[in-house]
């Protein structure tokens, strides 16, 4: 299954790591926190981005596959229901 | 279309005023009938009403997704409205609380809860509601109720599960969504105080009642706040796919010729005059626009009135008001607000649109919560909205003519 990356925004302190180790498909934005597109990470480059993933400092990067369960709740009312 | 507001025929959740007690509550809208989780459940399903707290998400789909989590549920009646122009879940919560307090019974007993939290603004009346929940007799769930505090975020579903764990009111990340992990990690059904007093209404009277009037893909009527340049800005009803014109009209109309109209509150969309007279309030027909009827904010901005001003003001209300915790909102909203208020305040060069662009692009869909994809939309409809307006800015002139401020934060 495809696998993409995810972050926890409230974890991510910007420190850049992932940038460095995976450039292909991570920069950084003005205040050095990670743009990334929700694209499927390319196979030949999965093993890269586990990588990233593992030095994350701060835990906040995931590489997740796009679950039923989880677009769904993605979907479930932000707001206020 | 169905329009209704003071009118007692038809009318959902605005009509004359009775007794306030528990007792003329029931004279005004009868007994609630013993129904089964199963039942209610299913009338919310068959209704198909879907949330009034602005994300539209049906009902019944997260009424069965709390059955059917792990865990003993618990249910929440969400009226932080931490949204500084709406104030319909106020009205109900003074008008009609024990309406929403039906719909609190009723969907503890559809998810299996044994509690159940009444989560309001700080505003609301507080010795009322207290007094209200002494006098019903002794039911299902046992309903406490909790202050949320004054923040526009403390209404966002996992903020407000935080809060009621004893933490901060601030979003977090999903997943686990809150359905699965909310309240003290319980299974949680938050759903917004309108959704609620309307289950209570479609468990008396029926679904097939509560489809006679909106569109098929969203039955009924919704709640609005009514804000601006009308005759009696204030809460009306209409129902769903309502043109926004009746809607101000319910208001009493225009006062004056409109430049602007503000649907879905600081996270909503402006439109213009000319679409706004010939838009209507669903999600579908506001779809064209990028739009949502939102938690039902509209406001009517006159000429006369500088957008721009208007829009500076919110946005940095809006920066002020995040929560700090993910960086593309902590640092972009800031960013946003500053260029806009060079926009405003006359000082924006020929860099300043392409950046504010840039910044809306950067901050957009990046962070726990939908709080910068909402200031986003605002920002983004309103450099469409009034880009004459801009185009005067940046020659130095503005169309103001008076200093009245509209929006208030």
């Amino acid at each position: 299954m495809s696998q993409h990356l995810r972050i926890d925004w409230t974890a991510c302190d910007g420190r850049g790591l992932c940038a460095e180790l995976l450039p292909e498909l991570i920069r950084r934005d003005d205040w050095g926190f990670p743009v990334f597109s929700d694209a499927p990470v390319p196979v030949d480059l999965l093993d890269h981005a586990r990588r990233a993933v593992d030095v994350c400092p701060t835990l906040a990067l995931r590489l997740a596959s796009p679950s039923h369960l989880t677009r769904t709740m993605q979907r479930t009312p932000d707001g206020a229901g | 279309m169905t329009i209704m507001a003071d009118v007692e025929a038809g009318s959902a959740l605005i009509g004359s005023d009775g007794d306030a007690s528990f007792t003329g509550h029931l004279r005004r809208y009868g007994d609630l009938l013993h129904l089964s989780g199963d039942d209610v459940v299913e009338q919310a399903a068959d209704s198909g009403l879907t949330g009034h707290g602005g994300a539209g998400f049906p009902l019944w789909r997260k009424l069965n997704a709390v059955r059917e989590a792990r865990g003993c549920p618990i249910v929440v009646a969400n009226g932080a409205e931490g949204e500084p122009a709406s104030a319909k879940d106020r009205w109900l919560l003074a008008r009609r609380p024990h309406l929403v307090v039906d719909g609190l019974q009723l969907a503890a007993r559809a998810v299996g809860a044994r509690e159940a939290i009444l989560y309001v603004n700080a505003r609301t009346s507080l010795p009322l509601l207290e007094n209200l929940l002494h006098e019903r007799p002794r039911e299902r769930a046992r309903v406490e109720l909790v202050v949320a505090p004054h923040a526009f975020i403390a209404g966002e579903e996992s903020a407000v599960a935080n809060a009621l764990s004893g933490g901060a009111a601030v979003p977090r990340s999903k997943p686990p969504s809150v359905i699965e992990r909310g309240v003290r990690n319980r299974p949680t059904l938050v759903s917004n105080v309108e959704t609620l007093a309307l289950l209570a209404l479609i468990c008396r009277r029926g679904a097939g009642w509560f489809r006679d009037v909106g569109t098929a893909d969203q039955p009924g009527t919704m709640l609005f706040t009514v804000r601006g340049a009308v005759g009696r800005p204030g809460i009306v009803e209409a129902a769903h796919g309502a043109a926004v014109n009746d809607v101000l009209g319910l208001a009493g109309g225009a006062t004056r010729a409109l430049r602007a109209v503000l649907i879905g509150g600081y996270h909503g969309t402006w439109l213009t005059a000319a679409e706004a007279a010939s838009a209507r309030l669903s999600r579908s027909d506001l779809a064209v626009f990028g739009a949502t009827p939102g938690a039902g904010v509209v406001v009517a901005l006159a000429d006369g009135i500088c957008g721009l001003a208007e829009m500076s003001r919110v946005v940095s209300y809006l920066a002020r008001e995040s929560a700090g915790q993910c960086g593309p909102c902590l640092n972009g909203l800031p960013r946003l607000a500053t260029l806009v208020r060079e926009l405003a305040t006359g000082i924006a060069d020929r860099q300043t649109l392409p950046e504010l662009q840039r910044i809306c692009e950067l901050v957009a869909g990046r962070g726990a919560c939908h709080h910068p994809d909402g200031s986003v939309r605002f920002v983004r409809s309103g450099l469409r909205v009034f880009a004459e307006e801009i185009a005067r800015h940046l020659q130095g002139r503005c169309s103001r003519t008076t200093d009245q401020i509209v929006l208030p934060t």
